[in-house]
């Protein structure tokens, strides 16, 4: 009331200016400075002058980083497929079927999901070198489980909950087995969490570092964070920055692009993932 | 057959098959989960070492303190709890969850009510603001320690165009600012998360509730405060306890951004790099222990203060 109408919409649309650019900035200076080589990376530019794709095609060309997103895709995509399988019975049986003892275990699964990864590294590393996949990809599929399963069957749990009990009653009541009612009747129906929960589930994995660091040693089985992580100099002065953004921009484009078209569903994912806890 | 009888069957089956389907989804997590925490939390009371782990033997609490007699009458404490680099570590973790938290709110409460509102353009702010959440961890961390870089960096060259600074900082290398470095992108990485969650709390908030305060001239700021936030307190809460527990296990972010300051050494860093890189394995199994128990007595007390009703879900 007491400021005039165009100061407050002026005040409002800057500050959506604001929130743009700082979300948007960060990114966009990667992708500059990817393209730059030489002298140029060491001039502060905020606008691209000249285009140069020579740091993508040196990562690119290396073999050892194809290599790396290649052991990043594997990983994720398993760990996808194996925990997504795992969930989604669980999820109707937790969901679907009443059993004593199911309040305690849902809070057990809700508790796994917050453990602190570095609380099971020492036991999960004599674990790995126990089971000799010390330094193989299966060790992260492995591993990535204490993140994603917790994840997905809480998720598809709540989603599986607020379908009305109808569904199945006259499946139940013709003696359909439960795995025959899980495929007929409710994969159908779950498709849109599926594709949600396995989205940020790939994420998660495609991003994590800490096991990734600590159980690979080599350069041809790490992924792409741990690969990034390590790019280096001979010195400090020979960080080749123009590299790591080029590499940068390489693993985080497809994943921008994946949210930024499953925006709504991931939001809803997010969102059932916690909120409704 | 009587329907009782056969009702009991069919769900003595579907308890049958309950169990059948949850079994390798608990097996899969006792592997991955409650196995090696056990083995975590049984090193922390041994001698293990990286190299011989199999060999570790029973050294009771002697890893979080032991008092070494000299036999002259004078002797000195050691072990964690009288560690003053992990007490430095507990400290800059609980002030990184604190600040990173407590900005990550107020930043997610503004855009998720900027998001709230009907405007041009709104979808394309939406997605604007979910670019730094899709961005990984390790890369956000590479993109700023390239932009706080002390001679090239775009920030401080920004920061000396508009004189808000005289001379270059070296951001992530002084110990002064080093945990500034590290509080600034996480908050830039994680805002996201939090406004995306209050604005699915905010969007519960009924329509007409604001209608009716429009008609009756209730002040916008008054109107938030009495209206808005008792509506959106619990989403609110619910993400900063979830926010919180992710900041108390902070790693990727300082590992790669600013490696090996007492500046910012957390919970998590200093953990592993006496599991991994002092081969002291059961000095940081003792630490990772620890870390466990705080995060631990957090979720408990969260599920018991908001009373979660997991058995019907409501």
């Amino acid at each position: 009331m007491s400021m005039p109408h165009w100061v407050k919409n002026a005040g409002f649309v800057l500050l959506i200016v604001v929130i743009v650019i700082q979300a948007v900035f960060p990114f966009y200076y990667a992708i500059l400075t990817s393209l730059e080589t030489g002298q140029a990376i060491f001039d502060v530019n905020y606008l691209p002058h000249k285009i140069d794709f020579s740091n993508y095609s040196s990562m690119l060309g290396d073999g050892s980083f194809g290599r790396q997103i290649l052991n990043s895709v594997f990983v994720a995509s398993v760990v996808v497929a194996i925990s997504l399988f795992l969930a989604v019975t669980a999820s109707y049986a937790l969901a679907r079927i009443r059993f004593r003892g199911r309040g305690l275990l849902l809070l057990t699964i809700l508790s796994v999901s917050m453990f602190p990864q570095i609380a099971v590294l020492a036991g999960l590393f004599e674990l790995i070198r126990a089971m000799g996949l010390f330094n193989s990809l299966w060790a992260l599929v492995f591993s990535y489980m204490i993140f994603t399963l917790p994840f997905t069957v809480w998720v598809l749990t709540t989603f599986m909950r607020k379908l009305p009990v109808e569904i199945e009653e006259a499946a139940i009541m013709d003696g359909a087995s439960s795995f025959t009612i899980v495929r007929r009747i409710f994969l159908p129906l779950l498709w849109p969490a599926i594709v949600t929960t396995g989205l940020l589930a790939f994420i998660h994995a495609w991003n994590e570092f800490l096991f990734a660091l600590t159980f690979l040693s080599t350069d041809s089985q790490r992924t792409v964070p741990v690969a990034i992580a390590l790019i280096s100099g001979r010195s400090e002065f020979e960080i080749p920055w123009g590299n790591i953004m080029a590499a940068s921009v390489i693993v985080t484009l497809p994943l921008v692009a994946l949210v930024l078209i499953f925006q709504r569903k991931i939001v809803s994912g997010l969102t059932a993932g916690a909120v409704k806890g | 057959m009587k329907p009782s009888t056969a009702s009991s069957s069919l769900s003595r089956q579907r308890l049958r098959s309950a169990w059948l389907f949850l079994a390798p989804m608990l097996l899969v997590l006792f592997a991955v989960a409650a196995w090696p925490l056990a083995r975590t939390v049984w090193f922390g009371f041994t001698d293990a070492s990286l190299d011989r782990m199999g060999k570790a033997s029973w050294i009771g609490f002697s890893n979080y303190l032991d008092y070494l007699d000299y036999g002259n009458g004078t002797g000195e404490y050691f072990g964690l709890l009288v560690d003053a680099r992990w007490w430095r570590s507990v400290w800059n973790t609980l002030r990184f969850a604190f600040v990173s938290v407590a900005f990550e709110t107020a930043f997610g409460l503004v855009i998720a009510l900027v998001l709230n509102r009907q405007f041009r353009g709104r979808a394309f702010v939406r997605a604007a603001v979910l670019i730094p959440w899709a961005i990984p961890t390790i890369v956000s961390a590479k993109m700023w320690a390239w932009m706080m870089h002390d001679q090239f960096g775009i920030l401080n060259d920004m920061l000396l165009r508009l004189h808000l600074i005289d001379a270059p900082i070296a951001w992530t290398a002084s110990p002064e600012t080093a945990m500034v470095a590290v509080l600034i992108v996480d908050i830039w990485k994680t805002t996201p998360f939090m406004a995306l969650l209050i604005l699915a709390g905010l969007q519960l908030v009924p329509g007409d509730v604001y209608e009716a305060a429009k008609l009756d001239g209730i002040p916008p700021v008054r109107l938030f405060r009495k209206v808005t936030l008792p509506l959106i307190l619990p989403a609110v809460l619910v993400a900063v306890v979830f926010r919180a527990l992710d900041a108390l296990r902070v790693f990727d972010l300082v590992y790669v951004l600013t490696p090996n300051t007492d500046a910012t050494r957390t919970m998590s860093t200093f953990a592993r790099e006496n599991l991994f890189d002092f081969d002291k394995f059961a000095y940081g199994s003792a630490a990772s222990t620890l870390l466990f128990l705080v995060i631990a007595l957090i979720t408990i007390s969260f599920i018991n203060l908001t009373r979660m009703n997991l058995e019907d879900g409501e």
